[in-house]
């Protein structure tokens, strides 16, 4: 190369930063902010809500022990996953994850649509001794989620947090946080009504078998039991009233 | 032979760097490094334009080609399904009945039902459906609610105790823990229910039960223990055990209940592979 002006910026820290900003920039507008204009990723479909808060906590105990290290939560769209798995992945069902949990490490499956695929006996089993019920599975155990108290004290920050990156909590969703979580537990059903016109589908029960104690083991199967089954896919069209 | 040039670099322009009085050779690229460089940007062109590339507003262009991954995915899946359609459509048709009778479905069944199975059926009830305790073994011929076609199809498609209106329902009372029975009672209960099956050791303790059982349990599980399908009621006379047959377990159920629970498929899996799911389960050694 005998173009000499590049020496210009070489030999100017302050200028090859400024560039380098620049070139950067044109990368990132192209390729980053049409995602918020085009209409594939910001589709909204019927039936998302924002995660109940036993839920929540449930998904904070996911994140915690890198389950997302070996567990994707996106379907692709491929004949062989869809088959298997079910209605591939939309944006619109992660768009309350902060973050999201999609991923292409499958060492176990993807459990995008988990939810009431099992029952809570096999999950506790599974979380305890996986190779109780799966013999071929390489799953860690995870027998001290049952025993651990969870921890909700700040349960109604973690939903103000949420909202304020966009999470569409009410304030009547954060002030009654811990009786929701209570209630989905099924620690008292007297709440039980608002609960579930709050949360429309939650499912209110003992997860883990005790009902003595809300355990993080809970709060997790409750996530688990949850995932994929907001959006009524048997009624979905992909250019259909649940796009809207 | 690059030392060699480097001494003589008189003749090779450098970067004009120096440190040290040693300078950086501003050699050439390789030509074949160039080239491919600029082909691979030429084919960059060719592929803005056959294939979807440049975002706009709310849109992107759509290429040439007009590839798109859900449009590709749909027609693949709609592709295989037609390839199995010969045979799904008679499937999703036809009583089960007819499909065992005609060899050629029923063998298709078979191999779609084994291959749902392995999925979404082998992690409670084990990859050869030998069941584990709570989750039953579907090779024997004891069969909770029922081992026909019919009865397994129902079960599959709605479930045991499952979110489903069609489910099949109940409960046992928590003999123990709700106070029906005091602990001795469950002992002497737990006593007879073994001695059903030939497998008591305290012969006395289990004449003590027999009344407790008629009273309490023969109610589902029959006057002789040999259990009641339509309330999914095991026979406690045989030598299977869903969750085990000594003492301790039997104290343990009789005391705090089961309530085993299996999803409703209904909704989850077509109506062709629940199908083939029953007739894979039915043909698994036990159906009747």
């Amino acid at each position: 190369m005998s173009w000499g002006k590049h020496d210009i910026l070489e030999r100017s820290p302050m200028l090859m930063f400024i560039g380098i900003l620049i070139v950067v920039s044109i990368g990132g507008l192209i390729e980053i902010t049409p995602l918020f204009w085009l209409r594939s990723t910001i589709e909204k479909v019927e039936g998302m809500r924002p995660y109940a808060p036993l839920e929540l906590a449930g998904r904070n105990i996911y994140v915690r022990e890198g389950c997302y290290l070996c567990h994707s939560q996106m379907i692709r769209s491929l004949k062989d996953e869809v088959e298997r798995y079910g209605h591939y992945s939309l944006a619109a069902e992660s768009m309350y994850d902060h973050p999201f949990q999609w991923g292409s490490k499958r060492t176990g499956p993807d459990v995008a649509r988990v939810g009431g695929k099992y029952s809570d006996e096999w999950h506790r089993a599974h979380m305890i001794d996986p190779r109780s019920v799966v013999p071929e599975s390489v799953m860690p155990g995870y027998p001290f989620l049952a025993q651990r108290k969870l921890n909700y004290k700040d349960i109604e920050a973690q939903l103000k947090t949420s909202a304020i990156v966009g999470v569409p909590y009410t304030d009547e969703m954060v002030e009654n946080a811990k009786v929701d979580l209570e209630t989905q537990a099924g620690k008292n059903t007297a709440d039980l009504e608002a609960f579930l016109a709050r949360y429309p589908k939650a499912q209110a029960r003992t997860f883990d078998g005790n009902p003595n104690e809300i355990t993080e083991l809970d709060a997790l199967i409750a996530y688990l039991q949850m995932l994929g089954t907001l959006v009524d896919f048997a009624s979905f069209d992909e250019s259909g009233p649940n796009l809207r | 032979m690059a030392k060699e040039k480097a001494k003589t670099s008189g003749s090779t322009e450098t970067t004009g760097h120096s440190w040290d009085g040693i300078a950086e050779l501003n050699n050439p690229l390789p030509k074949w490094w160039l080239y491919t460089f600029y082909a691979t940007i030429i084919w960059a062109i060719g592929y803005w334009i056959v294939y979807p590339a440049w975002p706009t507003v709310s849109s992107y262009t759509k290429g040439y080609f007009g590839y798109s991954q859900r449009e590709r995915v749909s027609e693949d899946l709609a592709q295989s399904q037609a390839e199995k359609a010969v045979f799904r459509d008679k499937i999703a048709a036809a009583d089960l009945e007819a499909i065992k009778a005609d060899p050629e479905l029923l063998n298709f069944a078979l191999a779609g039902g084994a291959a749902a199975f392995g999925d979404n059926c082998a992690p409670c009830h084990g990859r050869g459906a030998q069941g584990g305790a709570g989750y039953p073994n579907l090779r024997d011929d004891a069969w909770l609610w029922g081992g026909t076609l019919d009865a397994i199809h129902q079960t599959i498609q709605h479930g045991i105790r499952a979110e489903d209106d069609q489910t099949h329902m109940s409960q046992m009372p928590a003999f123990g823990k709700l106070g029906m029975l005091k602990p001795n009672q469950v002992s002497d209960a737990a006593e007879f229910v073994m001695s059903l099956s030939g497998n008591a050791d305290d012969e006395e303790a289990a004449a003590r039960g027999k009344e407790i059982f008629a009273t309490n349990c023969a109610a589902c599980h029959g006057p002789d223990g040999m259990g009641n399908q339509a309330l999914g009621a095991p026979n406690l006379t045989d030598q299977l055990w869903l969750y085990g047959g000594d003492k301790a377990t039997i104290v343990e159920t009789i005391t705090n209940s089961r309530a085993g629970m299996m999803p409703a498929w209904a909704g989850r899996l077509d109506p062709a592979t629940v199908k083939e799911l029953a007739i894979y389960v039915h043909s698994l050694g036990g159906g009747q």
